[in-house]
């Protein structure tokens, strides 16, 4: 597989969660969606975006569809299946309790 | 995604590499869009390429992709080299389509079930017993009151169904005109509900169609029957069909897949045993006897004592039966009263087909198994040497990182395209040659008939078969190509002499199957050849024969007028009567008692002929004199030399009498004739006498004639031309003679070698294909090692080697390997003859010439094989070969 980044198995819940709240978007908007909702703070590596969009496609997470810009050109815009909202409700839960541990071991600490 | 989009992105490659470009160029342009700079936006992204690839390896089945490009590379390694591969192909479709073909045959004849309900608890009765002539024997035929004693006996186990074989008999549906043949069988009335049929229109028989002699004239028809004879007409329920003088009534049309237990014969009426004129005879043996278990019978604990009970009612039934052995002398009685009775599972039902051609088809499925032995051996040689002439390229893939389980799969794909290939045609050949051979069965006028479904059973088989060639094929080369030692490859060869043990080995082991082969087929053919060849002493040219018959028996003199009006006909030599013709499988023997005393062991074998028979036949008469009109049965008698050897040894026979058992008229020997086959080409003559045709009782009355055979020389070449102005001149005379059937004696003699004739002609035809493939093999093989050592051959002519001493290292493994093939072929071929020596005529595997003749073929093959080989060795320019180094 390509190297792994910091985004690393959260950029699956934070395409998930982009697309549902906005649907068909194309790559480069998920990108720009990601980096304006969390305030310039994370931003998905351009190059390991696509690879973990066609995954998910794969998965039967999201699903994609060529449609005409107004430049002429074709862009390729994706939406949640029924199959990705679970999968972000999954997502999100395992999110949620990782993070309370993590603030759990650092109040300790 | 699923499979089927990325096996379709495997299969369209192109497309989706333009479709992940595509996604990534609108990428960036979005990126410039928004104000950034054009070469930091597509920095970010990183390279393309590696996108791409990461991408596309998401996007599409990589197995599937690699296996396409492997196929589609295998393809163009066989179209490189296209008539090594057309050998290949064609080789292995016809070794497949054999073997598919014999497997087809073998199936339907021996081990696919009845289709009936519960054809595994089905099993049939015979007993084993010493014959006259001290040979143990078996039979399955049983007297219908013993089958009815045995089956009250044993109803709380087993149900016993008896039915008869299907003989093809002469029936009339209308006038009495227009006799045709079909199969009949006598069944019992159970058969039908026991076998779970039902029919489809109409009744089938049932157990209460069981009452007794000429009291339920019924007839079910078979389907097969109903279909090709009166096109599935409904109406046919309800007409009447005569079969000899009896009247019956068609009540129902069998299930359509159902054509009787009989394999290779479609029984085309069903009537009930009870019919039959020989059902209330005690001690007439002519239906088998069928054991259907209970479902609730343990076939494993209860077989054993069911067969026990059955034998002792069976004795029982014999000790009482006072008319089973009138006369006959103590020994004998004991004979009959010693049989030991047998259970065989019937499931895939019984005939006397399967019992002559077991060995016949297991014979050939040996061959056609050997000749796709000997296919495949030479195409994974090809492959080989093709692999071996790649070990630079594999080595290379290798060293730049190949799997070497891709690598495998490369060669594997090769192997596989052929086996696809050849299994596509080798269909075609079996589709075509399995009832082909079918059709060489038995005489033309009666052929074998046997259903031959392309189902399951022959796909399941054709299928293992598919993948055992392509294991045979690929497995071995692709391994050894995979083992390449890439350091030493590139370095210029491993071991170069590897591939060729290997290959060397292949051809020991092809020589070996080949002249198992040469070997077996050319016992078959000479074995034919002499029975053919056999001598007969009498003549069967231009020799047409009228089986006759007459319902209720017709005086001799009838027939004697009709052999009279016969002889008026212009075209026609001479006329003569016989009961029934020579070799025509009819066979009936007689107690031979001379002087009163009990009868001799073995009897002798007659046949009532009308004056002229023997020159007719010409029989030549060694001493004595022909049969003359005023001639009578019994009285006077004619004997074969055989006869008198065995009855009158050292004595002159003519003038002295024998009787026809104890107790019975005189008859007095007039003449004496050379010995000529009986009813069997294969055994040698046995003691016979011929009687006069006229026959009288005891009080010198005429009696009648119900069946005979005139034998009639005509002057035309084709004594068949006058077949039907013949048959129309009896049946206009209107004197109750019906010609019944029309053949020649050439016919018959040609229905005695029909086994013979068949397995020596595939015989011979797979020892030619199997030599033709050995010589390609060995041509190839042979060709490649000289390509391969080119450079030692130039090294050893520049030191001054002769060109005698480059002919002996180029051929001299090969040789050895040959003569090793063909020693272990004849200890093979040794082992295989002993399997089938009941088919050899005259001939054993010891013969000299059974082995010579295959070895000089495998030489002769050879030497051709070796010989363009050898002269490009000899044509090797040494300089040539030393400047490219």
């Amino acid at each position: 597989m390509a190297k792994t980044d910091a985004l690393q198995g959260s950029l699956d819940l934070l395409v998930l969660k982009i697309l549902s709240r906005r649907p068909r978007l194309h790559g480069y908007a998920i990108m720009v969606a990601i980096a304006d909702a969390s305030g310039e703070v994370l931003r998905a590596e351009e190059g390991s975006l696509y690879p973990a969009l066609y995954r998910m496609e794969e998965a039967g997470w999201i699903r994609a569809e060529w449609i005409k810009k107004d430049t002429g050109r074709r862009a390729r815009v994706y939406e949640l299946t029924p199959a990705g909202k679970k999968q972000l409700g999954a997502e999100e839960s395992r999110w949620q309790s990782v993070s309370l541990a993590i603030n759990r071991v650092l109040r300790e600490a | 995604m699923s499979l089927w989009s990325r096996i379709s992105n495997a299969v369209f490659g192109e497309r989706l590499n333009r479709e992940i470009d595509e996604e990534l160029q609108s990428h960036i342009e979005e990126a410039i869009a928004s104000g950034r700079d054009p070469n930091e936006a597509r920095r970010a992204l990183g390279s393309a390429l590696r996108v791409r690839e990461a991408s596309y390896r998401i996007r599409a089945a990589g197995w599937l992709e690699s296996l396409l490009s492997d196929v589609s590379f295998g393809w163009r390694q066989l179209c490189r080299n296209k008539l090594a591969s057309v050998a290949a192909v064609l080789s292995l479709a016809l070794g497949i389509g054999s073997c598919v073909a014999a497997f087809r045959l073998i199936d339907a004849l021996l081990w696919r079930p009845l289709p009936i309900s519960g054809s595994s608890n089905l099993y049939v009765l015979s007993f084993k017993m010493t014959g006259f002539d001290g040979k143990p024997l078996e039979d399955g035929h049983w007297s219908t009151p013993e089958f009815m004693v045995m089956r009250d006996a044993v109803k709380e186990q087993a149900d016993l169904i008896a039915i008869s074989d299907a003989d093809r008999t002469d029936i009339t549906w209308s006038s009495d005109d227009e006799m045709e043949k079909a199969h009949v069988a006598y069944v019992s009335g159970n058969m039908f509900p026991l076998f779970g049929l039902e029919p489809v229109l109409g009744r089938l028989l049932t157990p209460a169609d069981d009452r007794g002699p000429g009291l339920d004239p019924y007839a079910v028809l078979s389907w097969d029957y109903w279909n090709h004879r009166f096109g599935r007409d409904a109406h046919v329920v309800g007409r009447s069909l005569h079969i000899g003088e009896q009247t019956y009534e068609i009540i129902g049309i069998g299930p359509r897949d159902f054509t009787g237990t009989e394999k290779g014969t479609v029984t085309d009426i069903f009537v009930p045993v009870s019919m039959n004129r020989f059902a209330s005879q005690d001690s007439w043996n002519w239906h088998r006897t069928f054991v259907m278990l209970k479902p609730d019978v343990n076939p494993a604990a209860d077989l054993e004592p069911l067969r026990q009970h059955l034998s002792a009612v069976s004795r029982a039934f014999k000790v009482e039966c006072s008319a089973c052995f009138r006369g006959m002398p103590q020994t004998d009685i004991d004979r009959f009263l010693n049989q030991n009775l047998i259970l065989h599972p019937a499931g895939a039902g019984i005939s006397e087909l399967q019992k002559d051609y077991r060995r016949l088809l297991g014979m050939l499925g040996l061959l056609v198994a050997l000749v796709l032995l000997i296919a495949c051996v030479n195409v994974a040689n090809m492959l080989t040497a093709q692999a071996a002439a790649r070990a630079h390229e594999m080595a290379l893939r290798i060293s730049i990182g190949a799997g070497r389980r891709r690598l495998v799969q490369l060669i594997l794909a090769q192997s596989a395209l052929l086996a696809l290939l050849s299994s596509v045609l080798g269909a075609f050949f079996a589709a075509w040659s399995a009832p082909f051979v079918l059709s060489l069965i038995n005489p033309p006028d009666n052929p074998a008939r046997l259903a031959l479904p392309a189902d399951w059973r022959v796909l399941l088989f054709g299928f293992g078969l598919i993948i055992s060639v392509f294991v045979l094929l690929g497995l071995v080369p692709a391994l050894r190509a995979s083992a390449v030692r890439p350091v030493a490859a590139l370095k210029g060869g491993e071991d170069p002499h590897s591939p060729r043990r290997l290959m060397r080995g292949a051809i020991g082991l092809q020589v070996a199957f080949c002249f198992l082969l040469l070997f077996l087929s050319s016992l078959f053919v000479a074995s034919f050849e002499r029975l053919q060849n056999r001598p007969l002493g009498f003549s069967t040219d231009r020799l047409l024969l009228l089986e006759t018959v007459a319902g209720k028996g017709q005086l001799p003199v009838v027939w004697n007028q009709t052999a009279e009006a016969l002889r008026a006909i212009p075209g026609v030599d001479s006329v003569a009567i016989s009961g029934w013709p020579l070799l025509g499988r009819i066979r009936i023997n007689s107690d031979i008692s001379i002087h009163g005393a009990p009868p001799s062991p073995t009897p002798g074998w007659w046949l009532n002929v009308s004056p002229g028979w023997m020159s007719t036949m010409k029989i030549p008469i060694v001493s004595g004199r022909d049969f003359r009109a005023d001639d009578a049965s019994p009285g006077a008698a004619i004997v074969n030399q055989t006869f008198v050897k065995t009855f009158f040894p050292g004595q002159d026979p003519i003038g002295r009498t024998f009787e026809r058992g104890t107790s019975q008229p005189i008859n007095k020997i007039v003449g004496v004739t050379a010995d000529v086959p009986y009813d069997d080409l294969r055994e040698p003559s046995p003691a016979v006498f011929y009687v006069p045709f006229d026959e009288i009782d005891d009080k010198s009355v005429p009696k009648v004639v119900d069946f005979a055979t005139f034998a009639i020389h005509t002057n035309a070449q084709n004594p068949l031309a006058l077949a039907n102005s013949l048959r129309q001149l009896i049946a206009q005379r209107h004197n109750g003679l019906r010609v019944s059937n029309i053949t020649t004696q050439l016919d018959l003699l040609r229905d005695q070698t029909i086994r013979e004739r068949l397995i020596a002609m595939l015989a011979a035809f797979f020892a030619v294909v199997a030599l033709l493939l050995a010589g390609i093999g060995l041509y190839a093989v042979l060709n490649y090692s000289v390509l391969q050592r080119r450079r030692e051959i130039g090294i050893r002519m520049a030191i001054g080697s002769t060109r005698a001493g480059i002919v002996r290292i180029v051929t001299e493994d090969v040789f050895r390997m040959i003569a090793l093939g063909g020693c272990a072929g004849v200890a093979l071929g040794f082992g295989a003859a002993r399997y089938v020596e009941s088919f050899f005529y005259q001939v054993k595997a010891t013969d000299a010439d059974m082995i010579a003749s295959p070895t000089c073929a495998i030489l002769i093959t050879a030497l051709v094989a070796t010989l363009p080989a050898v002269l490009r060795a000899l044509r090797t320019d040494p300089t040539e070969i030393l400047r490219t180094e």
